[in-house]
């Protein structure tokens, strides 16, 4: 099995990552945290990446997240990807505020 | 149920990829596929449901829940409930008999948080699964997985919940078990009922309309949660947080992610209410505490990750 790294440029994390292995998967195994981790299946798009060199295969993701223009410039998310050849990441900016900090509906 | 409204009746889930679905919902949450339509969609129950199916799974390229219906008593008080849901304003559509395969005239209409519900009388009385009506044995022998009692609530994210409160309430006749107020007494959380279960449905606030955060199931005890928790583990399942306590309801749960990113929960215990309980407050400052007892802490995850 091919093995290959992958860099995130954003943080300067490095890790190991199999070829059938989500880029996700391998940094959640090697105890990193340089990527926000979601649902993992593709669905919440909390995990989004761009990779900005490297070959990958993609799996299911949620249009919402993964529309067309997005996968042209290289937007995934990073439990849906695959690499095909060592990788470089960067992190996307940082979904939906938390609730503490939305306005709130009046009773 | 003064208004007429019984109880959660059925959720229509969207998910990425059909058959990796119904593994996930059969043979690791123990629910029983019982039919399947033209348009690819898939029924499941789980086995003290005595109507024919309660989750529908449907293939989209984006996850989340197309509806949650809940079933009324009769006839008559759906066409009443109709009447008033056109009188507070809302647009209501008609889905004939027979668009979900077995299951009576539906009403649906969107709340102002931007999620759709439906109301029905009617759907194939099948019986609960794999035991008798008369001398029923304690449980079917042959189910899979977590062995999930029944399909029990919804958590909904979404605006404008005091607009949702007042269509719950004051023209479905549920009643409000548990709500989360900020500083200002402003409610961010509302748990709903029309039984005597701390919530059937329950919202949080959130700026994005439409969002879903999960489908419950419940489960008869704490060593249930923690043997799910077990084969989440052994089917390598994408865990959320648990097994744990919450503030809110007292339940004892674990979340985890479908192969699509949505969340389900199976949980067991919790409070009950009758519609003369004053609802049980929680303080948004104690937040952390009333989501997780345990951790005490706000877990982003919990708050920002929905399909």
């Amino acid at each position: 099995m091919a093995v290959f790294h992958v860099i995130n440029r954003t943080t300067g994390d490095r890790f190991r990552c199999d070829e059938d292995q989500s880029v996700l998967k391998a940094m959640e195994l090697v105890g990193k945290k340089c990527v926000p981790v979601g649902c993992r299946g593709g669905g919440c798009g909390f995990c989004k990446i761009r990779v900005v060199e490297g070959e990958f295969r993609c799996g299911k993701m949620s249009k919402a997240h993964c529309p067309p223009e997005a996968l042209d410039k290289g937007e995934v998310l990073a439990c849906r990807i695959y690499p095909r050849t060592d990788l470089m990441i960067e992190c996307m900016p940082q979904p939906a505020a938390p609730l503490a900090e939305q306005t709130k509906t009046k009773p | 149920m003064k208004k007429g409204v019984m109880r959660p009746g059925h959720v229509q889930i969207r998910v990425l990829d059909i058959e990796e679905a119904v593994k996930h919902y059969t043979d690791l949450m123990g629910l029983i596929e019982t039919d399947r339509d033209e348009q690819g969609r898939v029924y499941l129950k789980a086995w003290t449901e005595v109507d024919k199916f309660s989750v529908v799974l449907i293939e989209a390229d984006e996850p989340g829940c197309d509806f949650m219906g809940f079933k009324v008593v009769d006839e008559a008080a759906l066409v009443q409930l109709e009447k008033d849901l056109v009188a507070y304003g809302l647009d209501v559509e008609q889905i004939p008999e027979g668009e979900l395969k077995d299951c009576g005239r539906r009403i649906r209409f969107t709340v102002p948080s931007g999620h759709a519900f439906e109301l029905y009388a009617d759907k194939l009385y099948t019986g609960k699964w794999g035991v008798t009506e008369v001398n029923p044995e304690a449980w079917p022998r042959g189910l899979s997985g977590m062995k999930a009692v029944r399909f029990d609530h919804c958590l909904f994210y979404g605006p404008e919940l005091a607009a949702v409160y007042d269509i719950f309430v004051n023209v479905l006749g549920f009643h409000l078990a548990e709500q989360v107020l900020d500083p200002e007494g402003t409610r961010i959380a509302q748990f709903l009922t029309v039984s005597m279960k701390e919530h059937d449905i329950a919202f949080i606030h959130h700026e994005e309309k439409g969002k879903f955060h999960h489908a419950s199931f419940f489960l008869e005890t704490w060593e249930d949660v923690l043997r799910a928790a077990d084969l989440i583990s052994m089917t390598d399942t994408s865990i959320d947080i648990g097994p744990t306590r919450h503030g809110l309801t007292h339940g004892k749960t674990i979340y985890f992610f479908d192969p699509s990113g949505n969340r389900n929960e199976v949980f067991c215990g919790g409070d009950y209410t009758y519609p003369d309980h004053k609802p049980v407050t929680w303080q948004a400052e104690q937040l952390g505490k009333a989501i997780f007892y345990h951790d005490r802490q706000l877990n982003e995850r919990f708050l920002t990750v929905l399909t």
